[in-house]
């Protein structure tokens, strides 16, 4: 079995114009992840520049309300950039730089990985282009903008679905065009090894901080996590350092779009199957030829056919529970939290406070739960009223 | 020996590619004949697929096209069992790996072995991760071909020796696509692949022009033309037979010019 695997999942399937840089990458990341003027860095970068740790906040209203375990709420949303994906891109592009880059390249779904990747390279001087569906840059117009203000180029796509997807398809198209000076800031636990570490890595922070921050405030784990899941990476991150604690059960929690029953969803591990695609063996929506299927949920960021390869591996050994939650469940949950703790959370992080909305009430109020709060919802709020039949001007 | 050394046993060879199904599987089968006739040494049939991220503009929307048309991988295997009925040209699959994976590799290739499909290039299937179905296909008696990139550098030794059929040596970076100027050393590649192997070299990606071809198939063993024909297909449509075969005709003169 090749480099890179989770189970049966992951490896590199990749075209052979992007295998040494690969390699280079992955020596380089073995390399600089035990040096300790590196993480010094990064820490540094991570504590007065991206705001960390975030809190971990108890949520007593909905606790409360929900008249089960106590609530606390991982608040990603309160980094800089306004997402969890600071986190990553932050180590990403100061390994980039140590490896003498001068151009980073990303695609971006709901737009938060791309302001956060816009983010980076203004601070370490460096060139940005990003790659975003089309249809993703006329629902998140206003990311779209700050990412123009940070100095970014973006590239509409209009291949496929013009969403996440293709996006993807779009920057390693452009890596492997030109990877001499370019870094490929890939957004999530996905793609070929060792993006799916790497990204892990530099994610799992969130965990670690919210491991101590709970044993602090309650003196004993949580009984459960919850975090939304595409990609994964939030979703790695949360889960990370918990992966040990067998008592703790990790929830990832899915976009099941319309339905798991109709054909515009995106909950992978609900209605996908075994394949390889995007560099790596893993969970895929696919027809019954092996075309990766157009997916659909109202959140840009969820909005993909695929899963990391270590959440199906988690999923495959039974560690990591998966499941499905609507667009309608998601905006319920997305008003649900502004109103009662006064929070307007990313409509991906809905996701799973929707979920775990569902789940609190059945548990004893002895017990804790985190949910991650990946982003914030900013962004969302037009499309929000948009949904609900409000046409309002951004 | 598979049939794939037949190609490059009269000279230097001329490889020519389409996506089957685009515009339609009677004007594939029709093609593939057509240029087999005006000299075509090996044809590529490209299995299409949603996301070939390795393709450029033009592949790319062929692949749209016959998807739409309703091609499938089964529709592909009728193609290659009507060109056989009167063509023993050898021929190869382009494909990506999830096609394959998900029809089931033993059966796919059962399939292969059956009609007579030689070889099969997957540009997601690097060296790395060859175990997935390299000694399947070896028991199938189908050749999983190697891929050379302008980066390869130290790697071209490894994947050289170990290749089957013939290598495809990728001129430059990036996707497949039309090319004005080819700026790889393509000399020093092949001289490199010489030095561990006799397993032919062709030359794809970026080739459209005579001079191009005779260039690329003076440095190698032959030159592989892709989306210079799915543009000739894209523009006549089901009426690309003369046009294609006088391109063919045209780009195999150059590539014997060469000798």
């Amino acid at each position: 079995m090749s480099k890179g695997r989770f189970g049966i999942h992951g490896g590199q399937y990749i075209s052979e114009t992007l295998m040494n840089e690969l390699i280079r990458l992955e020596e380089a990341y073995e390399y600089y992840k035990n040096d300790a003027e590196f993480n010094q860095e990064l820490n540094d970068l991570f504590r007065e520049y991206a705001n960390r740790p975030s809190l971990l906040y108890y949520a007593g209203n909905m606790t409360k309300d929900l008249g089960g375990a106590k609530v606390y709420l991982k608040r990603e949303d309160l980094n800089h950039t306004g997402a969890h994906k600071i986190n990553n891109v932050l180590g990403q592009a100061l390994l980039a730089k140590r490896m003498g880059k001068t151009r980073l390249i990303a695609e971006t779904g709901a737009g938060q990985h791309g302001v956060a990747t816009a983010t980076a390279a203004a601070l370490m001087g460096m060139e940005c282009e990003v790659f975003m569906g089309k249809e993703d840059t006329d629902r998140q117009a206003l990311n779209v903008y700050r990412m123009e203000l940070l100095g970014a180029k973006v590239h509409p796509v209009t291949t496929g679905t013009q969403t996440l997807k293709d996006a993807v398809n779009e920057t390693m198209r452009e890596w492997s065009c030109r990877v001499e000076d370019t870094h490929y800031v890939l957004g999530s636990v996905m793609g070929p090894h060792p993006f799916p570490t790497i990204v892990r890595d530099f994610q799992s922070v969130i965990s670690r901080e919210a491991r101590e921050q709970i044993l602090e405030k309650e003196g004993k784990l949580p009984a459960a996590v919850f975090a939304c899941v595409g990609g994964g990476s939030n979703a790695m991150g949360m889960f990370y350092h918990f992966i040990p604690d067998e008592g703790v059960r990790l929830i990832g929690c899915e976009a099941a779009g319309r339905g798991v029953n109709t054909k515009e969803t995106a909950a992978t591990i609900a209605t996908g199957s075994l394949g390889i695609f995007h560099g790596m063996k893993s969970y895929f929506c696919q027809d019954e030829n092996g075309q990766i299927a157009p997916v659909y949920s109202i959140s840009a960021g969820l909005d993909y056919p695929g899963i990391g390869p270590e959440h199906a591996y988690l999923h495959d050994i039974g560690r990591a529970e998966y499941v499905p939650v609507t667009d309608d469940e998601a905006v319920d949950a997305f008003e649900y939290l502004a109103r009662t703790e006064g929070i307007i959370c990313a409509i991906e992080s809905a996701h799973a406070v929707a979920y775990a909305k569902k789940v609190i009430p059945q548990m004893e109020p002895s017990e804790s739960v985190i949910i991650c709060l990946s982003g914030r919802g900013d962004k969302d709020v037009a499309a929000i009223a948009r949904y609900r039949g409000r046409d309002i001007h951004e | 020996m598979s049939k794939i050394h037949k190609a490059f046993s009269n000279g230097k060879a001329f490889i020519g590619f389409l996506t089957a199904g685009d515009p339609s599987a009677e004007c594939t089968v029709d093609y593939v004949l057509a240029m087999a006739e005006a000299g075509a040494d090996l044809i590529e049939i490209g299995i299409p697929f949603s996301d070939p991220t390795a393709e450029g503009a033009v592949i790319q929307e062929a692949n749209v096209r016959a998807l739409k048309a309703g091609m499938t991988v089964n529709g592909v295997f009728d193609i290659v069992r009507q060109v056989r009925e009167k063509s023993q040209v050898p021929l190869v699959f382009l494909t990506y790996l999830n096609p394959v994976f998900h029809y089931g590799y033993e059966a796919f290739l059962e399939r292969c072995r059956e009609l007579g499909v030689d070889g099969l290039i997957i540009p997601d299937l690097p060296y790395e991760e060859k175990e997935e179905l390299a000694p399947l296909a070896k028991d199938y008696g189908v050749d999983v071909i190697s891929m050379i990139a302008p980066t390869s550098c130290q790697r071209i030794k490894q994947i050289a020796s170990e290749a089957k059929g013939f290598i495809y040596v990728v001129s430059s970076m990036g996707v497949t696509g039309v090319r004005a100027e080819i700026e790889t050393d393509i000399g020093s590649m092949v001289k490199v692949i010489r030095e561990v192997t006799d397993t032919p070299a062709a030359i794809g990606f970026g080739i459209s022009t005579p001079a191009q071809a005779k260039e690329m198939a003076a440095a190698a063993d032959g030159a592989i033309v892709g989306s210079a024909i799915v543009k000739i297909i894209a523009r006549y449509q089901d009426q690309a037979r003369e046009p294609l075969m006088e391109y063919v005709r045209e780009m195999k003169a150059a590539v014997r010019e060469t000798e």
